[in-house]
């Protein structure tokens, strides 16, 4: 009596282990599709982000920065004639 | 009937059961010779097929300038390969993939045969990420893409001395790039994955080792004082025809190195046009005789002993000097001048016989501890030590001709940062190339009466009846020396071949700035220090002030805007 009550728990335990093993594979690949693209992603992030860094740099250069507000908005630095210093002693 | 029937059934079944049974058996044995037996063998051949190893790609630190704008940025980029093995199956289709990659198809033909044992030969590397597209698009076996990192200097030639480069493998091969390689370098990971028959990653299956990107590095340098520097010296360089130049801008509190440039320059972004020599940063691994410009420690030295004070009275007429066999000669005869005089017009007779009545012990210890002959501490690859002769070897004209800069040599950052001294009560503060956290531990080396007298005497200099009266800047008061050198050659002193320097220091009422201005081979009508180097400082100068926001000490031009402050109560 005592027997089948044991033999009929660890069948079913086997059963549940079973289906648990099925179900952690399952999620397992799942899980794994999602890292792999988030992986990618993080890659084509790093990539993106790289290029703009490069961009921000190429747009920020000193270089082009003079250029464009001589040229364009024809700026010019003040002279010293247009200074005025005002100290507070 | 049923008898037999029976009996048939009986032995139809007992048949039935044992061929049951024997293929059961059969299965088993099967079962257990590959489960049990060949476990180890078979295991090892589906790895071998479908288990590898992958690098882990991580990329380099990246160099910052003291505000955090990138100097040197890795990025990633694809680099094709191919499985020769592999390929060698789909001949027909090469001509599409030498298109996809810009390579004439007998160049692929040839590198893909070549290598037709091996299983990796690299088809093209770093390409943009367009290339690497349009051959993912082709989907040919044996053809891969490994993500790697190719770094870009986005300062382009401006900084291109001091940074360095790499090589293709991110390894660090000239300037800071070599020097930073340990804190810079990128170490990959490895792991290892199954992947399926199409070479589709399925299953991590272990990290053997993370992947370690290298730590970012703070400079000194301020980006925006460094293209000042750069933009004037070229245009110094081409103006007067020279053969190169240097510019090192040390803020004088802490001897970080905000600026230094280099002519001529290369563009580290395209390394195909780099010809040796063009990247040497000059600035710490040329070395130069400072001629003019050590005069300021000539009468350090001498004050320190109290040979002379600011105003003695020192004969130098006619304008020449004999010591031995040797003559030391003026520009022009001064006659009788004091010693400010001296360092204002740059007497070389002056100087001499300063020297000459200094103790050569005293005069050496000034220019040993001022860092003359002695590499700094920044640590730059292949830096240049200079020279300085021991006291004990000096013969006469030896320290005659120190007194005025020649028997020794210096570097442009040598020389700036010895002129540290004068910008900071006679502590010298060493340079540095990293920014730093704390301030460093300076020394004196002459006392701060005498550091203050001698900058006085440098604020002579930049003054109408001084030689640098070009290196003043408006609003500032700024002190220097000038220096003019003949070129020392193989088989003694070229006759027109000189080297221009100007070393400056501001503001002088509290120095922010040291900045010395090297221009080799000037072959304009100009020579000079005080026509080609100074303007260089004046112009770098007035921009780094304003860019610091440091006040104006000086009088500036009367104004043609009025301020007016509308009283409160």
């Amino acid at each position: 009596m005592n027997m089948r009550v044991l033999t009929a728990v660890l069948a079913l335990a086997v059963l549940i282990s079973a289906v648990a093993v099925v179900h952690t594979r399952h999620r397992h690949r799942s899980l794994f599709v999602t890292l792999q693209a988030l992986e990618q992603e993080r890659d084509a992030l790093d990539v993106r982000w790289g290029q703009l860094q490069l961009e921000e740099s190429t747009w920020g250069s000193h270089n082009r920065i003079e250029r464009v507000a001589r040229k364009r908005l024809g700026l010019v630095a003040p002279r010293p004639e247009d200074m005025v210093v005002i100290r507070d002693e | 009937m049923s008898e037999p029937a029976g009996q048939f059934s009986r032995l139809r079944l007992g048949t039935v059961v044992a061929l049951f049974g024997l293929a059961a058996l059969v299965l088993a044995g099967r079962a257990f010779q590959l489960q049990v037996l060949q476990q180890d063998r078979l295991k090892r051949e589906g790895d071998a097929r479908a288990v590898r190893v992958v690098p882990l790609a991580a990329h380099r630190g990246r160099i910052l300038d003291r505000h955090g704008q990138p100097l040197a940025i890795s990025t990633p980029v694809d680099s094709v390969w191919a499985n020769p093995a592999e390929l060698m199956g789909a001949r027909h289709r090469w001509p599409e993939l030498a298109r996809a990659l810009g390579l004439k198809p007998a160049a692929l033909a040839r590198r893909v045969t070549a290598r037709r044992g091996r299983e990796f030969v690299y088809l093209r590397r770093q390409v943009t990420p367009a290339v690497a597209r349009r051959v993912r698009a082709l989907g040919l076996p044996g053809v891969g893409l490994l993500r790697e990192y190719r770094r870009y200097y986005p300062a382009g030639e401006v900084a291109a001395h001091v940074l360095g480069f790499t090589d293709v493998d991110d390894r660090g091969q000239e300037g800071l790039e070599l020097a930073l390689e340990e804190i810079l370098r990128a170490r990959p990971g490895r792991k290892r994955v199954v992947r399926d028959r199409k070479g589709h990653v399925i299953k991590d299956v272990e990290l053997i080792q993370a992947p370690r990107p290298g730590r970012d590095v703070i400079l000194a340098m301020d980006r925006r004082l460094q293209y000042l520097a750069y933009r004037e010296l070229k245009r110094a360089v081409l103006r007067h025809r020279a053969r190169g130049g240097s510019a090192v801008i040390l803020d004088a509190r802490t001897g970080e190195v905000l600026a230094m440039a280099n002519q001529p320059g290369f563009n580290p972004n395209d390394r195909s046009q780099i010809r040796p020599g063009r990247y040497r940063n000059r600035a710490v691994t040329d070395v130069f005789e400072p001629g003019s410009a050590i005069k300021p420690f000539t009468v350090a030295a001498a004050l320190e002993r109290r040979v002379v004070s600011p105003r003695t009275v020192i004969d130098t007429a006619p304008g020449l000097l004999r010591v031995g066999r040797n003559t030391v000669r003026d520009v022009r005869n001064y006659g009788a001048i004091d010693v400010a005089t001296i360092i204002r017009k740059s007497s070389n007779v002056g100087a001499a016989r300063i020297a000459l009545a200094t103790p050569p012990e005293a005069f050496w210890r000034v220019l040993d501890r001022a860092g003359f002959g002695q590499v700094t501490a920044v640590g730059f690859p292949g830096e240049a030590a200079g020279r300085l002769a021991h006291y004990r070897h000096w013969r006469g004209f030896e320290r005659a001709a120190l007194a005025f800069g020649y028997g020794t040599s210096v570097t442009a950052l040598q020389l700036a940062q010895a002129y540290t001294v004068f910008a900071n009560g006679g502590r010298l503060v060493p340079a540095s190339l990293l920014r730093l956290e704390s301030p460093p531990a300076t020394r004196q080396v002459v006392s701060r009466r005498t550091a203050q007298r001698v900058l006085a005497m440098l604020e002579g200099v930049v003054s109408r009846e001084g030689t640098a009266a070009k290196a003043a800047v408006p609003g500032y008061r700024v002190a220097g020396k000038t220096g003019t050198v003949k070129k020392a050659g193989a088989g003694g002193y070229a006759e027109d071949a000189y080297l221009a320097v100007f070393v400056g220091i501001a503001p002088v009422s509290d120095p922010r700035l040291v900045m010395v201005v090297t221009v080799d081979d000037p072959r304009g009508e100009a020579y000079y220090g005080g026509e080609v180097a100074a303007p260089v400082f004046r112009r770098v100068m007035q921009g780094a002030l304003r860019l610091l926001e440091v006040p104006p000490d000086g009088v500036l031009p009367r104004s043609r805007l009025l301020a007016r402050v509308e009283g409160g109560a």
